[in-house]
C-alpha cells in the first residue's frame, strides 16, 4: 500500500510518501495508526492523538474503522484549512 | 453546466474568469475571492495540497452546487506554495440565469472548499513558521446546508 503524510504529519514522520505491505494484523486504518505509532520517534508522535487527524482512503475522507486491502492509498492529514 | 477548476502556483485575473463564465442565458456571476490577510507581524502564507484528491474533492462539491442549484457554469482556482499578505489565494466564481443561486452556490462552494478539499496553511511569523489550525466557525458554516 501507499502511504501519505501532510502537512504536520508529514513534518513530524519525516516523508511525505512511503509504500508498506500491509501488515498481517492489520485490518483498519485504526490498526495502521496503531502499528505506525509503535514504530515510536516521529512517528509516535505524529499518531499520538488521533482526534487531531483525518484519513482518507483512496483520495475519500474516510473513517478510522475503514477497512484496508493491500492496493489502498492511505493518506494521513490534519484537519484540512484552504480556502 | 461548465466546470472549471484549476490548482496552480500563479495568480489569476478576476476579470478574465467572470467573461470565460459568460455562457447563453448567463445573468448573474457571483465571485469570492480570498486573500492573504495584511495583519501585524504575518510576512507569508504556504499552501500545501494533496494532488489528485484535491482535484476529485472540489469537483465532488462543485457536482453537489448542481444539483442544488441552476447554475450555468462553476469557476473554482486555488493557489498553492508561498504567498505574501495581500495576494489572492482562492476564486469561487459561478454564473446562473438570476442572482439567488449565483450568490448561494458561491457561498456554498466556499463554505465546502473550507472543510473538504484537502489544502493546508502554514503561515510565518517573526521568522517562525507554523501550521493553521481548522476552525470551529468553518465547520459550522459547513453544516448548515446538510439539511438543505
Amino acid at each position: 500500500m501507499t502511504l501519505l503524510y501532510f502537512a504536520w504529519v508529514r513534518q513530524k514522520t519525516g516523508r511525505g510518501e512511503e509504500q508498506l505491505a500491509l501488515p498481517d494484523n492489520v485490518k483498519t486504518v485504526a490498526d495502521l495508526a496503531s502499528f505506525l505509532k509503535a514504530r515510536g520517534g516521529g512517528y509516535e508522535e505524529a499518531f499520538a492523538d488521533l482526534r487531531r487527524m483525518r484519513v482518507a482512503v483512496n483520495q475519500d475522507h474516510s473513517g478510522f474503522d475503514t477497512p484496508l486491502r493491500d492496493s489502498d492509498e492511505v493518506a494521513f492529514f490534519p484537519p484540512v484549512t484552504g480556502g | 453546466m461548465s466546470v472549471r477548476i484549476s490548482i496552480q502556483h500563479s495568480d489569476f485575473d478576476i476579470a478574465v474568469e467572470i467573461a470565460n463564465l459568460d455562457a447563453q442565458d448567463t445573468g448573474a456571476v457571483a465571485t469570492f475571492t480570498g486573500m492573504v490577510r495584511k495583519e501585524g507581524d504575518l510576512t507569508a502564507l504556504t499552501l500545501e495540497h494533496y494532488p489528485g484528491m484535491t482535484e476529485r474533492e472540489i469537483a465532488r462539491i462543485a457536482d453537489d452546487a448542481q444539483t442544488r442549484w441552476p447554475l450555468l457554469g462553476v469557476t473554482i482556482i486555488h493557489r498553492i506554495g508561498r504567498l505574501m499578505p495581500g495576494e489572492k489565494i482562492v476564486l469561487v466564481a459561478v454564473a446562473a440565469q438570476h442572482r439567488s443561486a449565483a450568490f448561494q452556490a458561491c457561498e456554498f462552494l466556499m463554505d465546502y472548499l473550507k472543510t473538504r478539499a484537502p489544502f493546508w496553511k502554514q503561515e510565518e511569523r517573526n521568522g517562525k513558521a507554523q501550521w493553521v489550525e481548522a476552525r470551529h466557525s468553518d465547520d459550522k458554516a459547513a453544516e448548515r446546508w446538510r439539511d438543505k
